[in-house]
């Protein structure tokens, strides 16, 4: 990775546009601002057009022949299929109004990252081949042709854009760019444009069952890893099950929980309340992700990847299916997997085995959120919880994009993170829930490669952060999602030192009385747990 | 460029109507064909948009959700920003049409220091409002003009709007509102640096368009009178397809009733056609529900999966070492 761009470097910002007119400026192809272009195996892995190696850096794209005709038809054809994308190349009045609320605008000042530029990056085209007054006025009307420099600048900011739909939350129409950002990047993959940090993640997940491509063999071993290390903290042993047919319950989450630092603490979290409450659930291999970076090239992508989901619980004869902590994930089974792979007929309408609650809000996906059942859970005081374990943790909460704007669970966490934490602080009410501030790595731009564009794209996130560390101290970045959890650490470490990130169930873990349990010293992480006046 | 262009235009249409009528006498041109045709194209063109969006389907349900979801039944759902249902979506798009819901959670992002802010930015709500309310009411008012006998709420609307009662004709109030917002939209344009850097074109012409029709309203009431009976006359022709022509009204008239088809026949080809685009956008007028009632893609369709089957196939031995159930031997 390169070396990290100075804060105040960084922070040279400013909000006033260029005398050039954007239709002018050219796309600077900066180190630091772009992701490595998709690997040719990867693409060929999932049939991917124009497979081969490629790099955004260099002139040459390896573009086929016929590359303007395949992108024209693919707009037109998506176009017929999609009104939003239709109604949005059409109803902007330009008012301004989402200008600044794009992240990405706020930490880089570049206009093209507002989102009224970003979509028009797209409208300019769409007038030139589809509109009457375009093919007539040209650029009076706000029309360009469609060129080579305008497909790298498409990519260039298709791929400086998280799909966060904040823009979206601020327009009078509802426009949201994360529409046009998903057609965009639809229309570059039929050139084969795209990045590695996406299509080695799909490669991997059509394939192997996740994203980072663990064999079922390493899957099951990440995760009795976390098994011993669940036994040393609390003296229990647990075993749980991967591909068991006639479980009650088929549980999926993002890899990065059974992989990556600090998602781990958040699947010792789920594996040990789901071994306090005896819950009759089994893991799969081959259903091994949650997460869907296909999100990210294409709906199609995004389908074949998801299908498994499904597909698994009914040969693995499941009722239900429970899903872990994570954004888009949630975004995807929330609005598209009963659309895509339904109906969902073979499974039963979820109920918990423990509360006996029917999760109304899910009879038709048959897929529940892990903070759904958690909260209904302690509603129904069917866990013991010390809170006091977690003093030493003073700690906020960054409502995820997807689920706060695909989904709208934002009070679910909060009641789960009251209970089992004594310090709870929110940061100002406009940088979360509907308007929460991404953490500028979402939708695939998390590699490190793309350090600059994350950092600044995350500072209005982190910002917000330090503004409740001032005032109250605040340690700890809790969220329920898995990019968060691999992505803001980084992010506080630059901008905020001092500011640790969990997921919503590592707290639960942590506070979680379990019977039998030993004397815990520790908690999950291996921190000496805070003194604690009254023992129980 | 882009702005001396639409004002130009703006004041070449002033020119044709004023050389069509008071030089060239063309009064059944302007009076009555223009007219017509303009009202014609508004139509059609106006269906034609709609059904051009409506053809294209909504393959994912895909609400913008701005509260909490409905879930457990002890947590409060927030009915309105995130609707379960269709009175909830019926609510939000009220408050999206009326009132500018969304726009009024317009923030303004200011860097102070090393540091952020968001502040209150409410004008812009405000005077978006203040503009398509008074433009409401102006066009309902007209109506006092196509009917005969002027029903009672026509009469009662144009009775509040004038309650101020000062001035000879009585001041309507919507008519300074609506030039004070107009030129506070433009201003912003011109002069809020981000906002001049998106617009277009097409972003100034209406309103230098919408400017030249309420200025020149506003001329023909308070200033250069016109003669109202004539005027009415035409109108109720016009409405009950017997047109007459009338040539003892003065040019202000023809240049008002030019812009006006103006702004009909290029309503529907413009982003002027928010108004019906409003209430088809997905990310509002869907339900957030999709998990508990399936929707439907129209043009779903199978694509290749990697099964089970081959999975197992490349991956039994490792998964029967691990301990993990495979189904074939
Ligand atoms: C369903 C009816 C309508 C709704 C809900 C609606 C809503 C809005 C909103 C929220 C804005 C953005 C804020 C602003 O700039 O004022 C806007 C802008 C605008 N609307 Fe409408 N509108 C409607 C009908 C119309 C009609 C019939 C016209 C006719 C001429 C019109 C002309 C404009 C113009 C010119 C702008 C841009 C103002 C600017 O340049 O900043 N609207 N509309
Ligand atoms: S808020 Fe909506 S209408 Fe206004 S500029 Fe942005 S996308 Fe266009
Ligand atoms: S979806 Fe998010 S990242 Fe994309 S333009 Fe809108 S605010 Fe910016």
């Amino acid at each position: 990775m390169a070396k990290l761009p100075k804060q105040d470097e960084l922070l040279q910002i400013s909000y006033k546009p260029p005398k050039t007119p954007w239709m002018d400026l050219p796309v600077d192809f900066k180190p630091g601002t772009y992701c490595h272009g998709a690997k040719g195996k990867d693409l060929q892995a999932v049939g991917f057009p124009n497979a081969r190696d490629w790099s955004p850096g260099e002139e040459d794209w390896k573009l086929p022949e016929e590359w303007k005709d395949t992108v024209l038809a693919g707009m037109a054809d998506r176009l017929g299929k999609y009104r939003s994308f239709r109604l949005f190349m059409d109803v902007c009045v330009r008012c301004g109004a989402c200008a600044d609320k794009c992240h990405f605008y706020m930490g880089s000042g570049d206009p093209k990252n507002m989102p009224v530029l970003r979509a028009e990056l797209m409208r300019s085209v769409y007038r030139r081949y589809f509109t009457k007054s375009g093919q007539l006025f040209g650029r009076l009307a706000g029309a360009r042709d469609l060129t080579v420099d305008v497909l790298k600048e498409w990519w260039y900011y298709f791929y400086q854009c998280t799909e966060c739909r904040r823009c979206s939350v601020f327009c009078p129409y509802g426009i949201d760019q994360a529409e046009i950002t998903i057609m965009g990047r639809e229309l570059l993959n039929l050139l084969g444009l795209n990045t590695e940090w996406i299509s080695g993640p799909v490669a991997n997940c059509y394939m192997k069952g996740n994203h980072v491509g663990l064999e079922p063999h390493t899957m099951v071993s990440n995760i009795e890893y976390l098994v011993d290390d669940i036994e040393t903290l609390t003296g229990i042993h647990i075993t749980p099950s991967f591909n068991r047919k006639g479980a009650e319950i088929l549980f999926v989450v993002p890899s990065g929980d059974y992989y990556a630092d600090p998602g781990m603490y958040t699947c010792m979290g789920y594996l040990m309340l789901f071994e306090e409450l005896g819950l009759d659930y089994t893991w799969s291999t081959y259903a091994g992700e949650g997460g869907n970076f296909g999100f990210f090239t294409s709906n199609e992508m995004a389908k074949r990847l998801n299908a498994k989901i499904y597909a698994e619980a009914k040969r693995l004869g499941v009722k239900w299916i429970l899903g872990g902590e994570c954004g888009h994930m949630w975004r995807v089974l929330n609005q598209y997997m009963d659309t895509w792979n339904g109906p969902a007929d073979f499974l039963e309408e979820p109920v918990s085995p423990i509360t006996g609650t029917k999760f109304t809000n899910a009879t038709s996906t048959k897929m529940v959120h892990i903070a759904e059942f958690t909260a209904d859970l302690i509603h129904h005081n069917k866990i013991k919880l010390d809170p006091s374990r977690n003093d030493n943790l003073r700690v906020t909460f960054h409502d995820s994009c997807n689920p706060a704007r695909g989904m709208g669970i934002l009070e679910e966490p909060r009641y789960i993170i009251k209970n089992v934490c004594n310090n709870f602080f929110e940061m100002p009410e406009d940088t979360i829930r509907e308007k929460t501030l991404c953490c500028g790595s979402g939708a695939g731009l998390n590699p490190g490669e793309n350090m600059e564009v994350r950092l600044r794209g995350g500072f209005p996130r982190a910002n917000a952060v330090k503004y409740v560390q001032e005032k109250h101290g605040v340690n700890m970045l809790a969220n329920i999602c898995a990019v968060d959890r691999v992505a803001l650490p980084t992010l506080m470490d630059y901008w905020v030192p001092g500011v640790g990130v969990c997921g919503v169930h590592e707290l639960v873990g942590n506070a979680l009385v379990m019977k039998g349990e030993k004397k815990r010293e520790t908690d999950m992480r291996g921190e000496p747990l805070p003194e604690r006046s009254a023992e129980a | 460029m882009k702005i001396w262009s639409s004002l130009l235009a703006v004041v070449a249409l002033v020119l044709i109507a004023w050389l069509g009528t008071g030089v060239a006498g063309l009064y059944t041109v302007f009076g009555v064909g223009i007219p017509y045709l303009a009202f014609l194209i508004f139509a059609l063109g106006f269906i034609y948009r709609i059904l051009k969006w409506g053809r294209s389907p909504v393959p994912f349900c895909i609400p913008t959700t701005c509260g909490q979801e409905k879930s457990l039944p002890w947590i409060k759902h927030n009915k309105i920003e995130n609707p379960s249902g269709t009175a909830g979506v019926v609510g939000r798009m009220i408050l999206e049409i009326l009132f500018f819901r969304s726009l009024f959670r317009n923030l303004k992002t200011e860097k102070r220091g090393d540091k952020l802010g968001f502040g209150s930015a409410k004008w812009l709500w405000l005077g978006g409002l203040a503009f398509h309310w008074s433009m409401l009411i102006i066009l309902l008012r007209h109506l006092r003009f196509f009917l005969d006998p002027v029903p009672s709420l026509v009469r009662g609307l144009d009775g509040l709007d004038s309650f101020l009662q000062i001035g000879l004709p009585i001041l309507y109030i919507t008519d300074i509102i609506i030039v004070a917002a107009l030129l506070y939209l433009l201003a912003r344009r011109l002069f809020v640096p981000q906002v001049r850097y998106i617009s277009l074109a097409s972003d100034y012409f209406p309103l230098f368009l919408l400017l030249g029709i309420v200025t020149s309203g506003i001329l023909m009431r308070y200033f250069l009178r016109v003669d109202v009976v004539s005027v009415k006359e035409l109108a109720l022709g016009l409405v009950t397809l017997r047109p007459t022509v009338p040539t003892d009204i003065g040019s202000i008239f023809f240049i008002h009733v030019f812009l006006v088809s103006s702004l009909f026949a290029y309503f529907p080809w413009s982003k002027l056609m928010h108004a019906g685009g409003i209430f088809l956008s997905p990310t509002r007028n869907m339900a957030n529900n999709s998990r508990r009632v399936r929707h439907i893609n129209p043009w779903n369709y199978p694509v290749d999966v990697h099964s089970y089957a081959e999975y197992e196939a490349e991956f039994k031995e490792k998964m029967k070492k691990a301990g993990v159930p495979v189904e074939t031997e």
